[in-house]
């Protein structure tokens, strides 16, 4: 089973939208949710829900003031400033590192488990579906996407393939949607800001040694840009798989809750076809090395 | 005052109406939040003279005084540390500086030692300020907790904010004044503004939302504010021409001396929400 992350550095540049296309396009495969704080992919991919549990990812500390001597030494040694003046925790800004808990005197902070989210793991039509729902405001996103992933495994029943939606940006959530993954797909498009993003992205994926591929969707929005998002890619060593032109009916479709392929768009679904065809193409040449 | 502009799904607008909200006033303050992925210099271009790192204390064990009782490890609470071989041994990427491992060692084997993860840049007035997170770094806060603490208290200041409604965007948005929403008419992008109200309204913050992309076929948008009692301050319409000049990297009221003029009054509006 081969692992494909689908990521872009900047937001909206269409992740979901190749990603709930290749779900029909692709045989043999799993769906992963991994955009956590703000996930998509469920509100195209309906089914039965098969496990939906409370994830505890994170911690928080609770003060039991009866026990509290206020002797102020938690909210000292607390680097998040998260116990207020009057010796009470701020639980948005708790991180549960439990260095309070450590100090005091009176034995009366402990941490307890907070949870972080819901996961979900869902049969639909178009394979089994991991996904989850980060709780609003709460810690342990990254831990989150982790459990999504692991989730997946239960359920695998000899498929080929695990198509990972990512996030945006580069940090906790990007890392832990990458980690291990056979491959990432950038998907970008033909501005300044999605081409600055994209640097850093593939930056992230060469450095966790992953094969880095490039779609860059919208493509004839602006060919100069499209020109320099293929030199950059030429010099880093990243294959462009795909280039999706700009369509408004893509949009269209979307806001009727359907993918370009349901929507019977022929132009963009050859299109995704191929970049899929491409992308089998390139990983084969990379292992080959 | 404080202005904090944020979205829930990627790709809406931030940084369009934060960028152009800071280039309408004479006196003001922007301030990347996105430190994954900042993108606010693109459109301003400004000079930026001033670099400072930003390090977080990361604890250093000394082998010769550790002798390898795992305390350190148990009271960890991220899987930073083991203990191989009798000694304890750090991964710092999944440190989060919290110090408890310091308060338990009693061989007093571990010590502290900045470790950079991330810059920040700044012009020469300090008016133009972000921060860029360093490659395989996870823990972006400390980065936007060095940005918030040079926030200038006597002139308005713009924080562009990071996408997705996790850790780094309370961080971004905590001691805000005001919030605008920026969404986009598609079911993605109203499924994340709904996120985002949630975020706004458990943390007490006063918000109106601001519709990039509008469009007269989907008005889903403009449905769940007026259901929700939530305010339109400003609709940007879907234009192939603000989409090829953003693709330049350059904004809509630059190119247009009216979205200067309706920038200036979203402000007036704001500073008006702000002080009732």
């Amino acid at each position: 089973m081969k692992q494909i992350a689908f990521v872009s550095g900047k937001g909206g540049t269409g992740k979901s939208t190749l990603v709930a296309s290749l779900s029909i396009l692709v045989r043999n495969k799993m769906l992963a949710d991994c955009d956590v704080d703000a996930p998509n992919l469920h509100i195209l991919l309906q089914g039965d829900v098969l496990k939906n549990e409370d994830y505890f990812g994170a911690e928080e500390a609770f003060i039991d003031s009866a026990v509290c001597v206020k002797c102020d030494r938690c909210r000292q040694i607390c680097r998040f400033e998260a116990i207020s003046q009057k010796i009470e925790i701020i639980p948005m800004k708790c991180e549960g590192c439990g260095a309070c808990v450590l100090v005091c005197p009176a034995a009366a902070i402990r941490l307890e488990e907070a949870r972080s989210g819901q996961t979900y793991v869902a049969r639909t039509p178009r394979g089994t579906f991991s996904h989850a729902l980060l709780d609003i405001g709460a810690e342990g996103s990254g831990k989150l996407v982790t459990a999504v992933r692991k989730n997946i495994h239960g359920f695998y029943k000899n498929e080929e393939w695990v198509l990972i939606d990512g996030s945006p940006g580069i940090g906790c959530v990007v890392i832990a949607s990458i980690t291990g993954a056979d491959a990432v797909v950038a998907v970008t498009e033909p501005t300044k800001t999605g081409l600055s993003d994209l640097e850093r992205v593939m930056q992230v994926a060469r450095h966790f040694q992953i094969p880095g591929f490039v779609c860059i969707n919208k493509y004839d929005l602006n060919p100069e840009i499209t020109a320099e998002i293929e030199e950059f890619c030429k010099r880093g060593g990243y294959p462009v798989i795909g280039k999706i032109p700009f369509d408004p009916a893509v949009v269209s479709a979307l806001q009727e809750f359907k993918t370009p392929v349901e929507a019977g768009n022929c132009e963009i679904t050859a299109e995704i076809m191929y970049l899929w065809s491409r992308l089998l193409k390139e990983m084969e040449k990379a292992e080959g090395f | 005052m404080k202005i904090a502009v944020l979205s829930g799904k990627g790709g809406t607008g931030k940084t369009t109406v934060a960028a152009s909200l800071f280039s309408c006033l004479d006196r003001c303050q922007y301030i990347d939040c996105d430190v994954e992925e900042p993108n606010g210099a693109i459109f301003l271009k400004p000079d930026l003279p001033v670099s400072c790192p930003v390090n977080v204390p990361t604890p250093r064990i000394d082998p010769a005084k550790c002798n390898g009782c795992g305390s350190c490890r148990s009271v960890c609470r991220f899987n930073a540390i083991t203990v191989i071989k009798g000694r304890a041994l750090l991964f710092p990427e999944l440190c989060h500086h919290c110090g408890a491992c310091l308060i338990v060692c009693e061989s007093e084997a571990i010590s502290e030692k900045d470790r950079e993860i991330g810059i920040i840049e700044t012009n020469s007035s300090g008016t133009f300020m972000h921060g860029r997170l360093h490659i395989g770094e996870p823990v972006s806060i400390p980065v936007i907790r060095a940005l918030k603490r040079r926030l200038q208290e006597d002139i308005p200041v713009v924080l562009d904010c990071p996408p997705g409604a996790s850790c780094a965007v309370v961080r971004s948005i905590e001691g805000c004044d005001y919030c605008l929403l920026v969404a986009e008419p598609t079911p993605f992008g109203l499924h994340d503004l709904n996120i985002a109200v949630q975020l706004v309204r458990k943390m007490g913050i006063p918000f109106a939302v601001v519709v990039n992309k509008a469009s007269d076929t989907d008005r889903s948008v403009q449905k769940f504010c007026r259901q929700n009692g939530i305010e339109i301050v400003l609709e940007i319409p879907f234009s192939k021409e603000i989409a090829q000049e953003y693709s330049r990297g350059i904004l809509p009221v630059v190119a247009n001396p009216e979205w200067k003029k309706k920038f200036m009054e979203l402000y007036t509006h704001v500073e008006r929400g702000i002080q009732t």
